[in-house]
């Protein structure tokens, strides 16, 4: 007798757990109970398990009978011609879907030819391992599953067109690439999700070699030439908001020109972009720190202060400022409400991103790297042919993580170019590499891919022969200019007078404990104290109890609170936060006592 | 010749001299030579040196710091099934560093005299000699009499066999193990019965029999014997030294063990000091990793320059520090703070941290040296240390 639960509710018992689950699957298949049920076996508690419930991932496989599958040639012929649709296989049967628990009990075959008599199930195709920026991967059966993983991953950065009604929108933070193509390498995936018309990438030249040390540790050398004509240019966008709140008492924020009358009134010079209405006009030119939407807000404090001080009642100016660090050109405005019926200003900026040094960008292989030089194409190698590559990458990269994809793509890049067809890269199902060489060897290029090239500084030719082709760059949406950041002084915290956090902020940079140890390791004592004098203070201390004493400055008299002022007052130099923290301690009923002693 | 060795006795280390010695007796070499290669040999030895004011601690931790985080986090390696399973890689570090007193593998390579070590059969009885033997290992039933009020232990003779044991000494054996528990031998088994006992007595009798011990090392769990260059060792999970050594068969002097307190214990603390060497290099070495055997040194050092072993911990090594920011600033600032408030202790700002948290500049490198200066004037009248 094997218990049975249905939806982890126990139902009752069965007599033969076989029979009983052979009947169930027979019943759904022939439709005569919902195919969202799912059975499974559990061999180790002897049980029955039935699962209705939602949420479960599951996914489709052709039944297998005596060792032959249920879709026939005579489906598939039907499917072509549109004559049935999926749903109908369902329906008869032919596919069914398995949850995880399921497919415990089953013995799933890869392909067709595989098929035993033992095999319950088949794949309706061995690409159904992989998911769908997996599969994205051109001549993905070539790598080790991590580089697939990071192919695919680099690939949900890339820049495109993201949507194509991007203009209607307000989105944060987005980019649009210019001019994107479709691959010249692709794979099944790339038809079914209609990538042509929304691609991320450009097909460009690429050269596997290095170039005076500027392509080491994963960097890449970009023709500067190439960047003028247009590769890899995006538009950035970013939206800025002004809402006019409520506050209590019937005050509200007033979005328009400030008055000059206002607290923190800027200067009219700075509001000279505002229109009338205080919103900037379209087309307009921006950059850090320029207002553009004016605002104000009513005074912060209200009550006792109304009574007795004038200065109190004035508004406060509450402009929106362009970012630090950004700046563009002003590329819609729009004026309306939010849900709660308040004023809602929303101004989009719009800013050309010329690729630069420190900008990111990958392959569809994981390999993924950083501009380090852009050069213009005088100085760049040159093919017999006079091809000269868009991109250079360095073969560095490619032993130590075996990208043989990578590779492969350039191959097919090449021969695509060269034959001006597309590639099929389907991972197991795609182009042999063999019929790419023959094509190479056609056009009467070498079948190995490599090209006899000339250095472009001296026009010499290089001793060996560089691998060169085709292949499918994307630009990735980490940009040097959203991340470059340094201060020198700036803002600082209330708290421990020391340096704000955060780029948006103008903070500072950390000198983290482990970088102090390096510090302390190299013996750079007097470097180690310059580096944290960020918050160093001079306090005044009693010599007699060791507590602070008061430097009075405006009566020139430097007395201890404790002992009066007929005691030895000394000043000296220390950081801040130790100030604080003997303060700290003050509050935990604790008497540090700083005892003095004399350098000399 | 001696005599001009003898001239920098004080200035190099003894091993190094006594080699200069053999090879210079091989090279026949003349006194203005001798002179010439000993003063660059002294040379070569004084930039070796560490320099005054070296930060070798930090230096040293960084050394390990930094490797251990491309450790993989691995705890369980199974090398080969010929191997026991221990702890390594950072788990295991921390284990070493942290000094802490149950290790999560101990293990132990027992390696046998001569005479006993070629034999692959007289091995494994021995292997079997040292394993922890409980009486549920060589019983196959244990049976309660409610009748009878006694347990009935059924007994595999062949297990019993393999231990070398006859019936007789099981019972004796038994009877010392359990105390006030008459232990008789029947045709079918052994009797276990105490004196006026209820029903659920007997019952945790039945329990407490069967992890009654009966032969073998405590705490051995398992054993394996292994070759290892032409002769057996017996790998053991679980360590004890001190009974292993008892057994005759057993060279004491090349038992291992990975459970340095025990090692303290047993064979001392300069055994101990080596015993972390040894234990941390072969993480490290494992890992393919390579880290200078002088770090390792001074960790091993510190941690038993006492005399007893101190791991480097708040209740350890760190503990123990001078300064109270020191110790404050490693783990439970608090604590120490109050106890140091109600102890009136002094922080001299003598080490590094100190210096750091006040913003001095630290006694290592560049901010070691002070000048001294002889001071005329009001300053001079200055007394040291005003408040006590």
């Amino acid at each position: 007798m094997t218990d049975v639960y249905l939806d982890e509710r126990y139902v009752g018992k069965v007599e033969n757990a076989e029979d009983f689950i052979k009947k169930i699957v027979e019943d759904r298949r022939a439709e005569k109970i919902p195919n969202t049920l799912n059975i499974h076996y559990n061999e180790e508690f002897d049980e029955v398990t039935i699962d209705t419930s939602n949420g479960r991932a599951r996914r489709p496989l052709v039944i297998v009978r005596d060792g032959k599958s249920l879709l026939t040639k005579e489906h598939v012929e039907k499917i072509k011609k549109d004559e049935i649709s999926w749903d109908d296989l369902i329906k008869q049967g032919v596919i069914e879907y398995l949850d995880a628990a399921e497919e415990e009990n089953t013995f799933v075959a890869l392909e067709e030819k595989d098929l035993t008599n033992e095999h319950t199930h088949m794949e309706i195709a061995p690409i159904t391992i992989l998911g769908l920026t997996t599969s994205l991967v051109p001549y993905g059966n070539f790598d080790a599953a991590s580089k697939l993983n990071g192919g695919s991953k680099n690939q949900k950065h890339a820049l495109g067109i993201y949507v194509t009604n991007f203009l209607l929108r307000m989105d944060t933070d987005v980019s649009i690439l210019h001019y994107p193509q479709k691959p010249l390498v692709k794979s099944f995936m790339h038809d079914i999700s209609s990538y042509d018309t929304h691609p991320s990438g450009q097909n460009v030249v690429i050269a596997e070699m290095c170039y005076d040390g500027y392509n080491m540790e994963d960097a890449i050398v970009v023709n500067k030439s190439s960047i003028e004509r247009g590769m890899s240019r995006s538009t950035y966008f970013r939206p800025y908001n002004a809402e006019e709140l409520r506050y209590s008492g019937g005050l509200i924020d007033e979005i328009g020109m400030p008055d000059k009358e206002i607290k923190g009134y800027r200067s009219e010079d700075d509001y000279k972009l505002l229109e009338s209405d205080g919103v900037v006009y379209p087309g307009a030119k921006v950059k850090a720190n320029d207002v553009i939407i004016g605002k104000t807000s009513p005074p912060r404090f209200l009550g006792e202060m109304e009574e007795f001080s004038f200065a109190a009642n004035v508004r406060r100016e509450s402009s929106v400022v362009i970012r630090q660090g950004e700046g563009g050109v002003v590329d819609m405005v729009v004026v309306t409400e939010n849900g709660e019926g308040n004023k809602l200003v929303q101004v989009r900026l719009r800013d050309e991103r010329v690729p630069e040094v420190g900008d990111k960008f990958t392959s569809r292989h994981g390999q993924k790297g950083v501009i380090g030089l852009t050069i213009g194409q005088v100085d760049l190698p040159f093919s017999g042919g006079g091809v000269v590559p868009d991109i250079l990458h360095s073969p560095h990269s490619i032993p130590s993580r075996m990208t043989v994809s990578h590779m492969i793509e350039i191959l097919a890049g090449k021969a695509g170019a060269l034959n001006g067809k597309e590639i099929d890269g389907s991972t197991f199902d795609a182009e042999p590499e063999r019929n790419l060489r023959d094509t190479l060897f056609e056009n009467g290029f070498r079948d190995s891919g490599m090209e006899t090239m000339y250095n472009g500084i001296t026009g010499e030719r290089y001793k060996v022969r560089i691998y060169i082709g085709n292949m499918y760059y994307l630009k990735l949406k980490h940009m040097v200019a959203n991340k470059l950041h340094a201060r020198a002084s700036g803002r600082i915290q209330l708290l421990t007078r020391q340096p704000i956090e955060g780029r948006s902020k103008g903070g500072g940079l950390r000198l983290g404990e482990m970088e102090k140890d390096c510090f302390v390791a190299h013996g750079a004592s007097l470097l180690l104290k310059e580096r944290f004098d960020s918050d160093k203070t001079i306090i005044h201390i009693c010599e007699s109890c060791g507590m602070l004493a008061i430097n009075d400055l405006f009566r020139k008299r430097q007395y201890c609170t404790r002992c009066g002022d007929n005691v030895e007052i000394t000043p000296i130099e220390l950081s801040y936060a130790f100030k604080l923290l003997l303060d700290e301690l003050r509050s935990l009923g604790i008497h540090p006592k700083l005892v003095l002693r004399s350098k000399y | 010749m001696s005599d001009l060795i003898n001239e920098y006795k004080d200035v190099l280390p003894e091993p190094i001299l006594n080699e200069v010695k053999s090879e210079i007796e091989k090279r026949k070499l003349t006194k203005d030579k001798m002179k010439e290669v000993l003063e660059k040999i002294k040379e070569e030895y004084e930039t070796a040196l560490v320099d005054p004011g070296e930060a070798i601690g930090i230096i040293t931790a960084e050394s390990f710091g930094e490797p251990s985080t491309q450790m993989t986090l691995n705890v369980k390696h199974f090398a080969g099934v010929a191997e026991m399973n221990v702890t390594l890689g950072l788990p295991r570090l921390i284990e070493i560093f942290d000094a802490t007193k149950n290790p999560s593998t101990p293990a132990m390579e027992v390696y046998l005299k001569k005479e006993y070590a070629k034999d692959a059969k007289v091995v494994r009885k021995i292997a079997y000699k040292l394993k922890e033997t409980k009486l549920k290992d060589v019983a196959s039933e244990f049976l309660i009499d409610i009748a009878k009020l006694s347990v009935r232990v059924v007994i595999d003779k062949t297990k019993l066999k393999d231990l070398g044991m006859s019936e007789t000494e099981l019972v004796a054996v038994l009877s010392a193990g359990l105390r006030n528990i008459q232990v008789r031998s029947t045709k079918e088994g052994i009797t276990l019965k105490g004196k006026e006992m209820a029903l659920n007595e007997t019952y945790t009798l039945k329990e407490k029999a069967k992890n009654t011990f009966i032969s073998g090392v405590k705490k051995v769990t398992h054993v394996l014997p292994v070759k290892r260059g032409g002769e057996f060792v017996i790998l053991t999970a679980g360590s004890n030294m001190k009974d292993v050594f008892e057994i005759k068969e057993v060279d004491s002097s090349r038992v291992m063990s990975n459970d340095i307190h025990e090692i303290a214990n047993v064979l001392g603390i300069e055994a101990a000091r080596q015993a972390i060497i040894n234990e941390a290099s072969k993480v490290i070495n494992n890992q393919g990793l390579d880290v200078d055997n002088r770090h390792i040194m001074l960790i091993s050092d510190a941690m038993t320059s006492q005399g007893a072993i101190r791991g480097i911990t708040r209740t350890g090594l760190t503990g123990e520090k001078e300064s109270v920011f020191a110790r404050a600033s490693f783990e439970t600032p608090i604590k120490h703070l109050i106890n140091a408030a109600m102890t009136g202790e002094k922080d001299r700002l003598n080490s590094v941290i100190e210096n750091v948290i006040l913003n001095q500049p630290v006694p290592l490198g560049t901010g070691l040296p002070d000048l001294i200066v002889a001071v005329n004037g009001a300053l001079s009248k200055k007394k040291n240390e005003r408040i006590n």
